[in-house]
């Protein structure tokens, strides 16, 4: 199988609303010789239906597994919430043969089998073990040395240690030393693996929007230029909600909500436009002209 | 005090067998190895700023065999799945997944908030959890990225028409008519 060719799983957020991320992290995926092959059929991962039914979430996912390895490809997806999911399942299945063969029932009606011969990575997980810290520096042409950001992990690239089982969920290091590669400081701020509530809209907004300022006041004490994620719920959290979070407590940011690839791209000399800044919810342009300044 | 607190328990409500019920359920079966440490609840971000959640509750309801109580708490709903409560159990409790059981238990008996029922119908109209909103899906060429992968719909149905998945999205539409 090929280090450099994956499936590329998108998810359902990403399409939904994140596209930013996925502009970003295609442009970066091609300058560093990663290929990417579409998906031939989608469905979603089958997380956010765990909560109703575990067994429609082990066929949801086990589907999107089968069809990689009809494929030979191992999986790459830039939510951790899909990877984390798929990460779960493959491992379920490959260890548990009572439970394979129930799974595999469901899909031997649409013509698929699970067999356990491919691997599901994360965007993280893959430039680390796939490509590798010294290419990733390499890359760099324009290190970012005049940025002071805060990274936030999120739950699932890193939760359960069980399943997901590459960096440590209580003092994670993988993203910080990937946002030290592209030169910027990265800094150490309080609670840095908290939830940023997400999964909590809809149910009560209150606790979700408390969750994420919670994480926004502790970001703007260690006076962070700006806040880099690797999930788009998380994103979605703190770019898209940062206006509703600074009116409903009346509280000041203005911290722009930055997703790693578009970080990695300024450093590799990508031009801004390319990498999708406009997207954002937060106007990022004083760091970008921070960045442009840095140039001269 | 919590919602679930507010009554007193009843012997009559406990039911003896709901614990192993649970137990035999994926996810579920360290839920008799929970001590009541409380370092779920201490740790969890929910709780942080919740007033009514609290994960020793739910756990110590369902070892007591509260069904109807626990089953049909709002509580129940506000876990964020963010599995700190998982990973930092001394007793190593998959408390996550016990109250994941628990929200499965509880949508067999019909109980499902909205947004769980909207991503179902979803997903099988065309693969994906939201309704991608077909300017959305045109916009891409223009941004330079690549058509989005359809779902395969008939494909779906079939692998999760023995899951009871089906009936579940079925029932619901017939409830919404």
């Amino acid at each position: 199988m090929s280090a450099n060719k994956y499936l590329f799983f998108l998810g359902c957020a990403i399409p939904y609303r994140v596209s930013a991320y996925e502009i970003s992290a295609r442009k970066t995926l091609q300058k560093l010789g990663v290929e990417l092959v579409e998906m031939p059929e989608f469905n979603c991962c089958g997380l956010p239906l765990d909560p109703v039914s575990h067994e429609m979430m082990l066929v949801l996912a086990a589907r999107n597994l089968a069809l990689a390895e009809q494929k030979g490809l191992n999986i790459l997806t830039l939510c951790p919430g899909c990877a984390g999911t798929l990460k779960k399942v493959n491992k379920m299945l490959k260890e548990d043969e009572a439970l394979r063969e129930e799974v595999n029932k469901h899909l031997k009606e649409s013509g698929l089998e699970f067999k356990g011969t491919i691997e599901a990575k994360h965007l993280l997980q893959m430039l680390v073990e796939d490509v590798g810290l010294e290419k990733i520096k390499s890359s760099v042409v324009k290190p970012l040395t005049m940025l002071k950001v805060a990274e936030h992990n999120g739950c699932h690239i890193l939760r359960p240690k069980e399943f997901i089982g590459f960096d440590d969920p209580e003092d994670p290091k993988t993203l910080k030393t990937l946002i030290e590669a592209t030169g910027a400081t990265c800094l150490d701020y309080m609670d840095e693996t908290e939830c940023c509530g997400a999964p909590s809209v809809g149910v009560s907004d209150k606790v979700a929007l408390e969750l994420a300022r919670d994480k926004l006041n502790h970001i703007k004490t260690v006076d962070a230029q700006a806040m880099i994620t690797i999930c788009p719920f998380c994103h979605i959290m703190y770019d898209t909600n940062e206006l509703r979070i600074e009116k409903t407590f009346n509280e000041t940011y203005g911290i722009p909500i930055l997703h790693y690839p578009q970080l990695l791209g300024l450093a590799m000399g990508i031009p801004c436009e390319e990498l999708a800044f406009n997207d954002l919810r937060v106007d990022a342009s004083k760091i970008l002209k921070q960045v442009m300044e840095g140039e001269k | 005090m919590s919602e679930a607190g507010q009554k007193l328990i009843k012997a009559s409500e406990m039911d003896p067998k709901f614990k192993y019920e649970i137990s035999k359920m994926h996810g579920g079966e360290k839920l008799m190895r929970c001590f009541q440490c409380g370092t779920c609840t201490s740790d969890c971000p929910v709780a942080r700023f919740s007033d009514t959640y609290r994960p020793r509750q739910i756990i110590r309801m369902a070892q007591l065999g509260l069904r109807e109580r626990v089953l049909n708490s709002d509580t129940l709903w506000l876990c964020a799945a963010c599995f700190t409560c998982t990973d930092r159990c001394p007793q190593d409790v998959e408390v996550a997944s016990v109250i994941r059981v628990l929200r499965n238990l509880a949508a067999e008996k019909g109980y499902v908030p909205q947004v769980f029922k909207e991503q179902a119908s979803s997903i099988l109209e065309s693969g994906y959890a939201y309704k991608i909103p077909e300017l959305r899906i045109k916009k891409r060429e223009s941004l330079g990225l690549p058509p989005l992968p359809k779902g395969n719909v008939e494909s779906i149905k079939k692998s999760l028409q023995g899951v009871g998945f089906l009936q579940f999205v079925e029932k619901q539409g017939e409830q919404k008519q």
